[in-house]
């Protein structure tokens, strides 16, 4: 993927592929959802899956972080690395590899618990805290970076569940890198939010590609172009098109991804 | 002609009501533009069917219910001389033997059989004025509802108000039953009262209503050795159903397969059908045994019939109210949750306890206080099992006995309902109503409040 070069700042080095999809295939019981995919995500870019709904860009971005295991029927074949080891290697742990690929979801789901106990809930289970004093300002810095400090300081102790909807997407984000992942999965983070929201949530993905890996399913293509490095079109669980973002959207080279970001169909 | 024909030529009129109503506003309606007839000619039908059938049918209830009274007070007041004792009992008997005179016995006295004739006549000629009432109030219904009828008549409206006057009706009839039985219990627990001082029979420690050491003629009513074995019973049921019952739901709703969940949740559900004298008996010969022959073994005095047993016993007839109502409030907490947990690395049985349970955590709490008030007006299993021995003590190896059972044990056998030794079954069983009530309020609020949450 030689194109994303340019979406690198000149003098660092050649990027990584952080993730590697190799040959990936995916069945929901006889029905088969993605049809051998190879897809490299590479270390802080930020790539967005587009395509028309039933396209597969949300079974896909799943398998990174293999969260279809959750799902009755849903088997995947063909590999994915994570800095080149296999996800589903008998020896790589599903709990480790979560706490390395995090996710954030398409309706903000805090849990019924305080806007702190969100935050503290994946260092608490995976014991990155060294007593109170840590987590509280492990709470603090996630919240920080995910923009909502200075909104929740005050009642850190209210319920998650009673903030507004941008804040409560705010708080999973926050929840997710609380436990200080490589990677972050976005499955249309913001089709949930009005449009302040968004902006919200946009600029701060924007910040957090400095740091990690993010991948991000969206509908709107003007999302997609704002944020992204990269766009991958998917149509009918095949990848059609990867390739820098600008490319994608003013010299697509499919014609069915041309139809697509023009509005034909999707 | 009795009153099965007349329903059944009542209700062969009101089908021929119907279809009349229906020829008769399809051609009513023929004339007119579609925007000048109001109601579609079923709604017609079903309105002339109901004015003619409702009054017919209510003079025939109305008459069923007030002919043997009226011909009884008729005969009693014409035969005076027929009557050997007080008119409540002697009218009943003498009565019967009319009956069975009128009706063909032939060992009568003069007297008894001109009046058994006079009987015989009544009948027929209530039997002619029924049928003459019950034709004149359809035919009535009829008439009138026809002369209404048109085009622009509004039949739609009054079919819908009939409609939901029926349904109120009905779900009147649950209502007042409850209300019926709620007032029937208060006054005869007044009457109770009335022997007994209330604070004697909330506050009393000694349950012994046969006779009395202290003097008091009518015996000791103390509800707290009951009450007590009551909760005992309810909360050993309890400690055996709420693990028992919550790990089947989660297991249900978190881990088992869809073929598995099909398979074992009917059969759970079973445990729930099963006639409670079934589990009475297998309590006393099985269960009961079981512990007494354990406690023998480790050097414990174990009776076969005690608080444990019956408690132990309940315990499992209540695990499918706890389970299948935890599993359908644990199946409703949203996937996004789940999804929120696992996706940080949360294990699965960590996801469940930290998250899916809180979330679930209210409703379940309703699921337990509902299976809390099945326990605690559960009788048969305690009859059988719990050992019939009203005292006041905490060890649920010894037998121990509860309101429902002293409820039984008051109602069987010789009762008359003049002395609080019978009496005392009604402020018992008030008591119980009130208390399992209010654990039913309680578990309703807080289910619903739990489902306001997320729906």
């Amino acid at each position: 993927m030689n194109t994303t070069q340019n979406t690198q700042p000149a003098g660092l080095q050649a990027p990584r592929a952080k993730m590697q999809a190799q040959d990936v295939r995916v069945f929901y019981g006889e029905h088969q959802a993605i049809k051998g995919i190879d897809l490299e995500l590479m270390e802080n870019e930020v790539i967005a899956f587009i395509g028309p709904s039933g396209c597969g860009k949300s079974t896909f971005l799943r398998s990174f972080n293999r969260m279809n295991d959750t799902i009755e029927g849903c088997r995947l074949e063909g590999r994915i690395l994570l800095d080149g080891e296999d996800i589903h290697a008998a020896d790589m742990d599903v709990v480790m590899l979560r706490a390395r690929v995090g996710m954030v979801f398409q309706k903000p789901n805090p849990f019924p618990k305080s806007i702190y106990d969100n935050v503290a809930y994946g260092p608490r289970i995976h014991g990155l805290a060294r007593g109170r004093g840590d987590l509280d300002d492990r709470v603090e810095d996630s919240l920080r970076r995910a923009g909502l400090w200075d909104e929740v300081k005050d009642r850190l102790h209210a319920p998650g569940t009673g903030l507004s909807g941008g804040q409560q997407q705010r708080l999973c984000i926050a929840r997710a890198i609380a436990v200080s992942p490589e990677v972050i999965l976005m499955d249309e983070p913001c089709s949930a939010l009005d449009p302040i929201a968004t902006a919200k949530v946009e600029e701060l993905i924007a910040e957090l590609s400095q740091q990690y890996t993010i991948a991000i399913v969206t509908h709107s293509m003007q999302q997609a172009a704002r944020v992204s490095d990269r766009t991958a079109y998917f149509h009918l669980g095949e990848l059609i098109e990867v390739n820098a973002t600008d490319k994608v959207f003013t010299h697509p080279q499919n014609a069915l991804t041309e139809a697509y970001i023009t509005g034909r169909f999707g | 002609m009795n009153s099965t024909m007349l329903a059944i030529i009542l209700l062969a009129v009101t089908a021929l009501a119907y279809q009349f109503g229906l020829l008769r506003s399809t051609r009513q309606g023929r004339t007119l533009a579609r925007e000048q007839v109001h109601s579609r000619p079923v709604y017609h039908a079903a309105w002339l069917a109901i004015c003619c059938g409702t009054p017919g049918l209510l003079v025939l209830l109305l008459w069923s219910a007030l002919e043997p009274l009226l011909i009884r007070n008729w005969l009693l007041a014409s035969w005076p001389e027929l009557l050997g004792g007080p008119a409540e009992t002697a009218g009943t008997i003498l009565m019967r033997r009319l009956q069975e005179l009128a009706g063909g016995a032939d060992n009568a006295t003069a007297l008894e059989l001109a009046a058994a004739q006079q009987l015989g006549q009544l009948q027929t000629w209530a039997a002619l004025g029924k049928t003459a009432l019950v034709a004149l109030a359809s035919a009535g219904g009829l008439i009138w509802a026809a002369r209404r009828m048109n085009a622009t008549f509004k039949a739609r409206h009054q079919v819908e108000r009939m409609v939901r006057t029926l349904l109120l009706g009905c779900s009147a009839v649950a209502v007042l039953t409850t209300l019926g039985i709620v007032l029937s219990m208060v006054s005869e627990a007044f009457n109770f009262f009335s022997f007994i001082r209330p604070s004697e029979f909330f506050f009393g420690t000694k349950w012994n209503p046969a006779f009395s050491s202290t003097g008091n003629t009518h015996g000791e009513y103390g509800l707290l050795p009951l009450l007590w074995g009551t909760l005992m019973v309810s909360l050993i049921a309890m400690l055996v159903a709420i693990p028992l019952g919550l790990m089947t739901a989660i297991y249900m709703a978190e881990y088992a397969p869809a073929w598995f969940r099909d398979m074992a949740k009917p059969v759970i559900e079973i445990l729930a059908g099963i006639p409670t004298i079934v589990y009475g008996i297998f309590a006393l010969m099985a269960v009961g045994p079981f512990f007494a022959a354990a406690g023998e073994l480790l050097g414990i005095q174990v009776r076969a019939t005690s608080a444990l047993t019956a408690g132990v016993v309940m315990g499992l007839m209540i695990i499918p109210f706890v389970s299948s109502l935890s599993d359908d409030i644990i199946t409703r907490v949203p996937q996004a949750l789940r999804d929120g947990a696992l996706g940080l690395g949360a294990t699965r049985s960590e996801c469940i306890r930290q998250v899916v349970l809180p979330a679930a955590l209210p409703g379940i709490v309703g699921a337990f206080l509902l299976a809390f008030s099945r326990a605690i007006g559960e009788t048969m299993i305690v009859v059988l099992a719990a050992g019939n021995s009203p005292q006041l003590h905490a060890n649920p190896l010894e037998a121990i006995s509860t309101v429902t059972v002293s409820i039984i044990n008051q109602l069987t056998g010789d009762t008359d309902f003049a002395g609080p030794q019978s009496l005392v079954a009604f402020a018992l069983g008030l008591t119980l109503f009130v208390i399992t009530l209010a654990l039913n309020v309680i578990a309703l609020y807080v289910v619903r409040k739990y489902r306001e949450h997320y729906e």
